[in-house]
């Protein structure tokens, strides 16, 4: 991934800054800068996510794309936020703990790095509320 | 419009063809198709190629101008583009052929699919596949291919009670079936053992629930119904052929256990070809996954949400069952060349129409496939019949 | 008066046993664990860092007290261990609490004290009227080589403290420096792990220079021990701060709730900071608090504190963050495969 490419989602990925549509006050994230529902009538404004939710589905990685090997097995989920908008995250915990509906919240994490020397990604992961 | 027919058809054999290069697959499959249609090059209008990442398999883009140039067809002008819907991308094709000659804007078409996916390694394939889902809030994040059709497995097995073992049951009766189609990656029958003692990939999916990795490439002949007489004396019909979208992040679906497009796009096939659910003789289904092909019964109108694993469990669905689905194996035992695999479940209907399956042969007069790009954010069904 | 407006502490969630390595490197567990009066040590996870742990620890601070991060005018990370020789941590931390893009910021470099100085250095500024509030951190994931005796104890974790004028939750009286030029442990560019000179970082290394700063405190504020409820010291081990208190008259009782080497092992700059976090977590309104970091290199920063009634005003809701103790409990522990891969240790191709 390209410097730029990453850094342009800084806002997202640190601080859950997703979107909303102020006619039908449906919450956006990932953002989206146009309303699926409203259309043209749609007013598309920055909504930052409180970042506690739920965990929707789950799985637990043991085969991983090159960039996240390491790591395997970890907890990839789809979270829904309390606001109503769902993503894909991993869930920081051991593979035992994580269980459909189980609440969770957001904590600032590492996502990756470009190979020994090049731009580290930060962004938001998942743990359990306890 | 223009009723539309298939003409001839043919495939490589699937698997991992070390000796095979991305050029030499659809060279294979196209000349075997002509082979098949008894026609000469000089009489094809257009081609349409699904091809889902030449660019990241084998560094190759244009694939257009490739294969008419290696076809031969370069130095005759022959229009020719490549479609691109991730593992869809050959059902595309199929439909934009079937668009070509059904609009009068050309008569003889060739759909092909092809893909070279062993020349990366396995990182680099996972990686590449996982591009057919949102690279920025999917792939980005740690998501793989397995990794989110396990998160529909879950969500399934957690609302409709799904049994670890019904799941592993698609993949013996794919492999039973697989074990009866030459062109298959995987000619060998399991049982249920193999699957739930093979390694867990991402849970509750384990190695034997994954389509391969495969290179292989198919080919069909599309022309004017009224025209296929003249190259063939077992023409097959393209009763419909439907396409619907959805979107790209399975976390945005509206029930992560139903594929809307699926549902969206066999009610749109079912209604342009006037025909009812239990018309089908068999179906072709993509079962990228198992779990993919347990929602794609149900979602292609089959049957109710929730029980298609007691369906598959009853035989309903196996070569001598009610609806046989994936006749060829499927993805899972056929393989998964993910740009040929839409137009190899065509190759397979059609061949299954002619009566030409010999050790897999279903009986029936009118056959469907389901080839789905990505979670479920493009699928295409195309419905065939015997005239 | 210039004070702590609020502060956050983060601990990895991940622990080794001291006698775990011991057992690794043929080494009598309880001679070492008894040697350093330390048992345990935490282990960052494989994907946090000092970045990580930095921003945990900011956000933990401003969950206890809602002010405006666009009043943050200053960031200073200290740390051994920035992620980057060159971008600062202190840039990320600011864009993750939304203090960004009208504060100044910069990475600290001074062995443990690093973390100290920034608490000076933002105090400065918001006693010079240049910004309201400063933010100062001090984390690490501590570097230790394999085998070397700095193993045993090199942990991860960190604390951050904004410093401000608006009813602080503690006020800080002074503040003194004693530093000199003393080889006593570095790291070269370029090297993943410190090098230490053995004992010569003792004597003259982190006792002479806590002795001289606490000892310059005394003179310079007209204090005596007593006069503080407590004491918090850097603690590479359990012995050498017990061993300072001792030689300057406090009492283990005083130093009790700042000690949390044992169980947590060395964050190094993160070290007497997390130790100040963990002896706030239980201050009452009038506690006095004297603080002495120790860089090597060398140096020492000491702190005369005082805890204000704001720490149990509305202003402040401790319970929205987690305490040291809450940070310490709860652990999962590693055998040292596993601490060697998330410590990097193993290299991968």
């Amino acid at each position: 991934m390209s410097v730029a490419r990453f850094w342009r989602k800084q806002p997202q990925r640190y601080n859950l800054i997703g979107t909303s549509c102020e006619t039908c006050g449906r919450a956006f994230f990932p953002p989206r800068s146009f309303c699926p529902e409203c259309r043209r009538d749609g007013k598309i404004v920055d909504h930052a996510f409180a970042g506690t939710g739920h965990v929707v589905t789950f799985t637990i990685i043991r085969t991983a794309s090159e960039a996240f090997e390491h790591l395997t097995p970890y907890v990839l989920a789809i979270v829904e936020l309390d606001e109503g908008a769902r993503l894909t995250s991993q869930i920081v915990c051991t593979i035992d703990e994580v269980s459909i509906g189980m609440r969770v919240k957001n904590v600032f994490r590492k996502l990756g790095s470009d190979g020994e020397s090049g731009p580290l990604y930060y962004g938001t992961k998942f743990i359990p509320v306890k | 419009m223009r009723k539309v027919a298939v003409i001839g058809v043919g495939c490589t054999p699937f698997g991992e063809k070390w000796e095979t290069s991305f050029r030499n697959l659809f060279v294979d499959a196209g000349a075997r198709a002509l082979e098949d249609a008894a026609i000469s090059g000089e009489q094809i209008d257009e081609l349409f190629v699904g091809n889902m990442s030449a660019g990241r398999f084998v560094d190759q883009e244009h694939i257009g101008a490739l294969i008419a140039d290696y076809a031969g067809l370069a130095t005759k002008h022959v229009p020719s583009t490549r479609v691109e819907a991730a593992c869809s991308s050959g059902g595309l094709a199929f439909r934009q052929a079937v668009t070509a000659v059904a609009s009068g804007n050309a008569d003889i078409v060739v759909a092909a699919g092809v893909e070279k996916m062993t020349d990366v390694g396995t990182g680099a394939t996972v990686d590449t596949l996982a591009g057919a889902a949102d690279r920025e809030w999917e792939g980005f994040p740690g998501a793989t291919f397995p990794g989110l059709y396990a998160m529909i497995a879950r969500d399934y097995m957690h609302r409709f009670g799904l049994t670890r073992e019904q799941l592993a049951m698609v993949a013996v009766k794919n492999h039973r079936n697989g074990a009866r189609n030459p062109n298959a990656q995987f000619q060998k029958e399991i049982s249920i053992d193999t699957v739930m003692q093979s390694s867990l990939v991402a849970d509750p999916l384990r190695l034997f629930d994954c389509s391969p990795i495969t290179d292989g490439a198919a080919a069909v002949i599309v022309a004017p119904l009224e025209r296929a007489r003249e190259f063939t004396d077992t023409p097959i019909q393209v009763l419909s052929s439907a396409q619907a979208s959805d979107t790209i992040a399975l976390h945005d679906r509206r029930d992560i256990s139903t594929l809307d497009a699926t549902v969206a796009a066999a009610n749109r096939a079912f209604q342009l070809a006037r025909l009812e659910r239990k018309d089908i003789d068999m179906v072709e289904v993509h079962d990228c996954f198992t779990i993919a092909e347990i929602c794609a019964i149900e979602d292609l109108g089959f049957c109710s949400k929730g029980e298609a694993g007691r369906l598959t469990e009853e035989g309903y669905t196996a070569l001598d069952g009610t609806l046989p689905v994936n006749p060829s194996g499927g993805l899972k035992a056929c393989g998964h060349p993910v740009g040929a695999t839409g137009i190899k479940q065509v190759y397979e209907i059609v061949m299954q129409l002619r009566g030409e399956a010999s050790g897999r042969q279903v009986d029936g007069e009118i056959g469907m496939t389901h080839n789905v790009g990505g979670t479920g954010a493009t699928v295409v069904c195309s419905i065939l019949g015997v005239v | 008066m210039v004070g702590i407006v609020t502060y956050g502490a983060y601990i990895p969630r991940y622990r080794i046993r001291i006698g775990e390595i011991a057992r690794v490197w043929g080494a009598n567990a309880d001679d070492i664990s008894g040697g350093l009066g330390v048992f345990e040590k935490s282990v960052p996870d494989l994907d946090e860092d000092t970045i990580t742990i930095s921003v945990e620890a900011a956000r933990n601070a401003l969950q206890r007290r809602k002010i405006d991060p666009d009043g943050i005018g200053a960031i200073y990370v200290g740390s051994e261990s920035h992620p980057y020789a060159v971008k600062p941590t202190a840039c990320t931390v600011g864009e993750a609490v939304g203090a960004t893009p009208v504060m100044t910021a910069a990475d600290y470099e001074f062995a443990c004290k690093a973390g100290t100085a920034a608490v000076q250095t933002c105090m400065g500024l918001v006693k010079s009227g240049m910004i309201r509030y400063g933010m100062a951190i001090g984390a690490d994931v501590a570097q230790g080589a394999p085998g070397d005796a700095l193993e045993y104890t090199a942990a991860a974790g960190g604390a951050a403290f904004v410093i401000g004028n608006d009813d602080p939750i503690a006020v800080i009286n002074h503040t003194c420096s004693f530093t000199t030029d003393t080889p006593d442990f570095w790291r070269r560019e370029g090297q993943s792990f410190p090098r230490h000179g053995g004992r010569f970082t003792g004597d003259p290394g982190y006792f002479k220079h806590v002795l001289g700063a606490a000892r310059m405190m005394f003179d310079q504020v007209g204090t005596v021990p007593s006069d503080y409820d407590y004491a918090v010291f850097h603690q590479p081990n359990a012995k050498f701060p017990q061993r300072v208190a001792g030689m300057l008259g406090f009492s283990r009782e005083q130093l009790a709730p700042g000690l949390v080497v044992p169980t947590l092992g060395n964050t190094y700059s993160g070290a007497s900071l997390v130790g100040l976090a963990a002896t706030l977590d239980q201050a009452k309104p009038g506690d006095r608090i004297f603080v002495t970091s120790f860089g090597s290199g060398a140096g020492s920063d000491a702190f005369d504190i005082e805890v204000t009634d704001a720490i149990t005003s509305d202003l402040f809701t401790p319970g929205a963050a987690p305490t040291v103790t809450e940070l310490l409990s709860d652990p999962i522990y590693l055998d040292y495969a596993l601490y060697a891969k998330h410590k990097g240790k193993i290299v991968m191709q």
